[in-house]
């Protein structure tokens, strides 16, 4: 009887043991549905599996939903969780929940989209979108040589309110392209007479092909598109299509490097993209807190740049860039 | 108590001068507010007409040379086509008093459905289309079976079933884009609604006839189906017993079911329609990107319940029809077309389309005064 009972309990120990030593480190992304965000889950949970710990994810609803990131970091402490990376949906109005998890011994990585104030979280694993845009500003002016100093633009951007990420991709390409940004973190202030329009595309495929088309009946002429995102680009491409524009009359460039935008570019429909690592930056962030040690961070940049490489079948000389294939390795959703 | 006899007496006393006559119908005295009320109670869907008009005139004048051209009218066409169709679905949902916040989810579900299947599993479109439309089918049945048999409202069975397809949309589509190329070589027949139509081209080659108004309008097939859908849809509501049972089950349920009315049944059917309408949606959606896109049609449950209201559908049941709806999804899209062109910001064309709901419900509301 007795050694029945020591028997049970030593393998209840033996199957509680790998929970009880089990560290739980967690994800919080901004949405469950962007392909962007998905990726990253999975750059996650392969490197979760790879250290032997457990991956614990959430997001919130929506795009904008601060609220259900508070949630997921108070669940996150309850559990004892070790830290958690997170994009955050409210870059401001998290900030005081970050502190209270830093405050609980949690280490927190920040993805994606600075905090404001940045140095709130630990460290920030981003994408330079500035840098991202510069690149294809400057490839759009290289390719198109002295034509570019007629160049008809339209912009496809993210959303009224302008999001960090809107306005410095914007603005990136414009300081890539030689436009005079006047304020480098707003667009619209603009007065170089070759911005047709901006139109916010909401980075929806449809929403960029409705956008794409009110543009073009102001700029019957356009002959280079600015896009948010790939989608956006695939939508504008459609517009262009369906009046005959997909002649190769009309340039189209875009940030992300998505695989269906990579195959954009393959196909010719979008001439250059910025490509960014989701990948990189979850599974650096999961490395980081289980080690807890953090990369090196350029005090000047103030986060850590996972980096964005240009994507283009054909690179223009003084603009780093990769090949279509390359980009079709490294691409993600 | 004594007062009471006197303190009537008195009362009365204070009537000598007013009029004496029976209570009667004012029907001599018709002032033109009166007039009016009565005609737009008599043809609601002049409401929205008449705004229709009236948008189109002030963007002629405030975008001239862009707004008004059968291009650009062509361009509103196309893009309402999809919230239309969702809307002819949301009209007959709130013709029986309730609503469905879950079309939008249902038109990504069954695209995602139709082309993942056929692009991504390589499954011949013939079966992957009419898959398709049993997952709208099915959207549909699950909302009225709940929605009859456990006896929840409307609004509280499709919050919840909007939730859920929309988990399940994430889970089949594994949120991965299908780019249009792909489905050009996959599954063409898919991207058949997104295929533009020339009218004049067309009534000149097969019945030989010029007619020039005609020129300048490119249509796409997706309007087409459009067209068609509500057709049906308008038949079915006014030629058949099943549509007359559709108005009376949301005019008065009780009344119904005592005039001998099925509206479990009826409530079942016209859930099952919506998610079939939904799935035709879904259809002309992948016509217009090109390909299948997740994320796409976010806003679309809303701006199909806001075409219905603007159409002058009434929230509360049994009053409404199909040619309000269209031309509420076209006073939508001719405001946010026109305002761009105008050059204003999207947060105007929001501005703008807030403002038409509430008009449009307050003049609901003192329409039905004459009713009640």
């Amino acid at each position: 009887m007795l050694k029945k009972i020591a028997l049970a309990a030593s393998i209840l120990t033996l199957s509680a043991m790998p929970v009880l030593a089990d560290e739980v480190i967690g994800l919080i992304t901004k949405t469950e549905t962007n392909p962007f965000f998905v990726k990253m889950r999975e750059g996650a949970q392969a490197k979760a599996a790879e250290l032997g710990i457990t991956l614990q994810t959430a997001a919130g609803k929506y795009d904008g939903d601060n609220d259900g990131q508070v949630a997921a970091i108070e669940n996150l402490i309850a559990a004892g969780a070790k830290g958690f990376a997170i994009v955050p949906s409210d870059s401001k109005a998290i900030v005081p929940t970050i502190q209270k998890a830093r405050d609980a011994g949690l280490k927190v990585i920040v993805l994606d989209t600075p905090l404001d104030p940045m140095n709130a979280a630990d460290a920030t694993f981003a994408t330079d979108n500035r840098k991202a845009g510069m690149l294809i500003g400057e490839w759009a002016k290289g390719t198109m040589g002295d034509k570019a100093k007629d160049a008809k633009i339209v912009f496809l951007d993210l959303a009224t309110n302008q999001p960090t990420v809107d306005y410095l991709r914007d603005q990136g390409f414009m300081q890539g392209f030689g436009i005079d940004v006047k304020d480098p973190n707003k667009y619209g202030d603009e007065d170089d007479a070759r911005i047709c329009t901006h139109e916010i595309s909401q980075g929806d495929q449809e929403k960029g092909r409705t956008a794409m088309e009110n543009a073009l009946q102001k700029c019957p002429d356009v002959n280079l598109i600015y896009t948010i995102n790939e989608p956006a680009a695939a939508g504008a491409w459609e517009a262009l299509k369906a009046v005959g524009k997909d002649d190769g009359s009309v340039m189209i460039v875009s940030v992300d490097g998505g695989c269906p935008g990579v195959k954009n570019v393959q196909a010719g429909v979008i001439g250059a993209t910025s490509q960014q690592y989701p990948l990189k930056m979850a599974a650096m962030a999961l490395e980081a807190i289980h080690s807890g040690t953090l990369p090196t961070i350029d005090p000047a940049v103030g986060f850590f740049d996972t980096g964005a490489q240009l994507v283009t079948a054909k690179p223009v000389d003084g603009v780093p860039a990769i090949s279509v294939e390359e980009g079709l390795k490294l691409c993600w959703g | 108590m004594s007062d009471n006899a006197s303190g009537s007496t008195s009362a009365e006393s204070g009537l000598a001068g007013a009029d004496q006559s029976v209570a009667s119908f004012d029907e001599n005295d018709v002032g033109l507010v009166r007039r009016i009320q009565s005609f737009l109670h008599q043809y609601p869907t002049s409401i929205p007409f008449i705004v229709l008009i009236i948008g189109v005139a002030i963007f002629s004048v405030a975008a001239p040379g862009k707004f008004f051209a059968p291009f650009n009218f062509s361009l509103v066409l196309q893009q309402v086509t999809i919230i239309a169709v969702l809307g002819v679905a949301q009209t007959l949902i709130i013709l029986t008093a309730g609503i469905d916040l879950s079309v939008g989810a249902i038109m990504i579900l069954c695209s995602v459905v139709m082309g993942r299947t056929a692009v991504v599993y390589g499954v011949p479109v013939e079966i992957a289309f009419p898959l398709g439309l049993i997952c709208g089918i099915a959207c549909g049945l699950v909302n009225g079976l709940i929605v009859t048999l456990l006896r929840l409202p409307p609004f509280i069975v499709t919050l919840g079933t909007w939730s859920i397809f929309g988990a399940l949309n994430v889970w089949y589509s594994r949120s991965e884009t299908i780019r249009s190329q792909d489905m050009q070589e996959a599954a063409p027949f898919l991207q058949w609604t997104g295929s533009l139509f020339k009218p004049y081209d067309f009534f000149s080659k097969t019945l030989g006839l010029d007619w020039t108004f005609l020129k300048g309008w490119v249509l796409t097939y997706g309007s087409i189906v459009m067209l068609l859908v509500a057709l049906a849809v308008w038949y079915i509501l006014n030629r058949t017993a099943f549509g007359r049972h559709v108005y009376a089950t949301g005019d008065d349920p009780d009344a119904a079911r005592l005039a001998g009315i099925s509206t479990t049944k009826t409530l079942i059917g016209v859930y099952a329609l919506a998610g079939f309408i939904c799935a035709i949606a879904a259809w002309v959606l992948i016509g217009r990107i090109g390909g299948v896109s997740p994320q796409a049609g976010q806003t679309a449950n809303l701006d199909s319940i806001t075409a219905v209201v603007i159409g002058g559908t009434s929230l509360f049941g049994g009053r409404g029809s199909i040619i309000g709806t269209l031309i509420g999804a076209l006073i939508v899209g001719v405001f946010r077309n026109g305002l761009a062109l105008s050059g204003l910001e999207l947060l105007w064309q929001d501005f703008a389309v807030g403002v038409l709901i509430i008009v449009a419900v307050t003049i609901d509301q003192w329409i039905r005064k004459l009713s009640a």
